[in-house]
């Protein structure tokens, strides 16, 4: 059992595009049986936010290759990837590494 | 090195995970270790000896961005001095607010900067090139130009490249490619790639600690682009071996041609005098056929070693060209 959760999802290079161009969603995960994990979390924001694309972002449950995630600004290969559990206040942000250099 | 948390923990403060040796880093131990990447390999390849004058190549996207970045902090460290060069193809909306972020970039970092626009070098370019050719194809040439015409920072960028290479059969390009730049011949300005063994990952993830501004959206013809369907094969292979973007870099430039493949010793442009394996170079040859009215003349050879020209386009308009370089 999960309880509420507030969390800040963020999107970055190009990957806003996505999400109508806003960077920043400060979003309330609702209490749920299941564990918040990122996981869930990717169910729920292509559920919630993704407006376009969804094969740009995600990729069976998890991110298309070429998308970074950092929880809390740590790269979340150190954190367990899809099984971390978020907390209160985590900050999770997605870059996507696609566009041209 | 950091242990590694459990998964419910929170992390320590801005961690990165290394792809190539799997080493746990804190994000500015990780800059650091980037910038002196950078740095060995501008040393080891004598790339930028001292006194030298260097000009990026400054698209406002991620890779000429840290690779300004990190130069600038190297600048004493090399003697070298700094400008930024950008190029403006002509792309409207995609290309404006690119350049924006250079200038905003060369603004807060105080670098002397120039734009060269396709305009001016090659008259009408881009956006006419997009104007004649019409059908489903349009893109595709679209992009071939630029392509023609644009270098990468990068080694993930240039192994598109090299796939792509493969992929329609290039020999000659596959035996003539890789390196870390070139010395410049026959009055071509040197050229060197200090980021040629940096990582995309890396690329992003120092312009994320170093809060660097840059530019990341796609352009507009890249949708259709042939180049977008090797990325995505490579980007597979990448999650499924992390070596495999230097590895094929690695195989090209060690691949030896069988005598019927190798390609004619390269000579001069007769129009440029830029390195060129037939009369006109590849950049003069395009423009040479948007002149001719023959927009949709192909960019290499077909599997047998022929040159294919589709079909005269008589709407095309009347491009000038005036290569600069």
């Amino acid at each position: 059992m999960a309880a509420p959760l507030s969390v800040e999802v963020e999107f970055g290079g190009g990957a806003e595009l996505l999400f109508d161009g806003i960077k920043k969603h400060q979003v309330t995960l609702p209490g749920q049986e299941e564990p918040w994990d990122i996981r869930n979390l990717l169910v729920w924001i292509k559920k919630n936010l993704l407006k376009e694309r969804p094969e740009l972002f995600i990729q069976g449950d998890s991110v298309r290759p070429g998308i970074l995630v950092l929880i809390n600004d740590a790269d979340w290969e150190l954190l367990g990837e899809l099984d971390y559990q978020l907390q209160d206040q985590d900050s999770v942000l997605f870059i996507s590494t696609l566009h041209g250099g | 090195p950091l242990p590694v948390p459990p998964a419910t923990l929170h992390a320590p403060p801005s961690a990165v995970r290394r792809p190539r040796s799997g080493q746990a880093l804190y994000g500015a131990c990780f800059c650091a270790a980037f910038k002196a990447e950078v740095l060995h390999t501008v040393l080891a390849g004598r790339l930028l000896p001292p006194g030298t004058v260097v000009a990026v190549g400054a698209s406002g996207g991620k890779d000429s961005t840290v690779l300004v970045h990190v130069l600038r902090a190297l600048v004493l460290r090399l003697g070298i001095s700094l400008q930024l060069v950008a190029v403006d193809e002509g792309i409207g909306g995609y290309r404006d607010a690119a350049l924006a972020a250079v200038r905003r970039q060369a603004a807060r970092w105080d670098l002397p900067f120039t734009i060269l626009a396709y305009e001016d070098l090659f008259r009408g370019l881009t956006d006419a090139v997009v104007r004649c050719t019409a059908g489903s194809s349009r893109s595709r040439y679209c992009c071939t130009f630029c392509g023609e015409l644009r270098r990468a920072h990068r080694a993930g960028a240039t192994d598109i490249t090299v796939l792509m290479n493969f992929l329609r059969g290039d020999a000659g390009r596959l035996a003539r490619g890789g390196g870390l730049g070139s010395p410049g011949e026959r009055g071509a300005l040197p050229r060197c790639r200090p980021l040629q063994f940096a990582l995309q990952k890396e690329v992003v993830l120092y312009a994320h600690f170093r809060r660097l501004d840059y530019f990341s959206e796609e352009c507009v013809y890249a949708p259709e682009a042939f180049r977008g369907h090797a990325r995505d094969l490579l980007k597979r292979l990448e999650a499924a071996r992390p070596s495999a973007v230097l590895d094929l870099v690695h195989s090209a430039e060690r691949l030896a041609l069988a005598p019927s493949a190798r390609p004619p010793r390269p000579g001069a442009c007769s129009r440029c005098g830029a390195l060129a394996s037939r009369a006109l170079c590849q950049a003069c040859a395009l423009l040479d056929g948007l002149n001719r009215g023959r927009p949709r003349l192909t960019i290499g050879k077909g599997r047998r070693g022929l040159d294919e020209i589709c079909f005269c386009d008589p709407s095309a308009p009347n491009i000038t060209s005036q290569p600069a370089f």
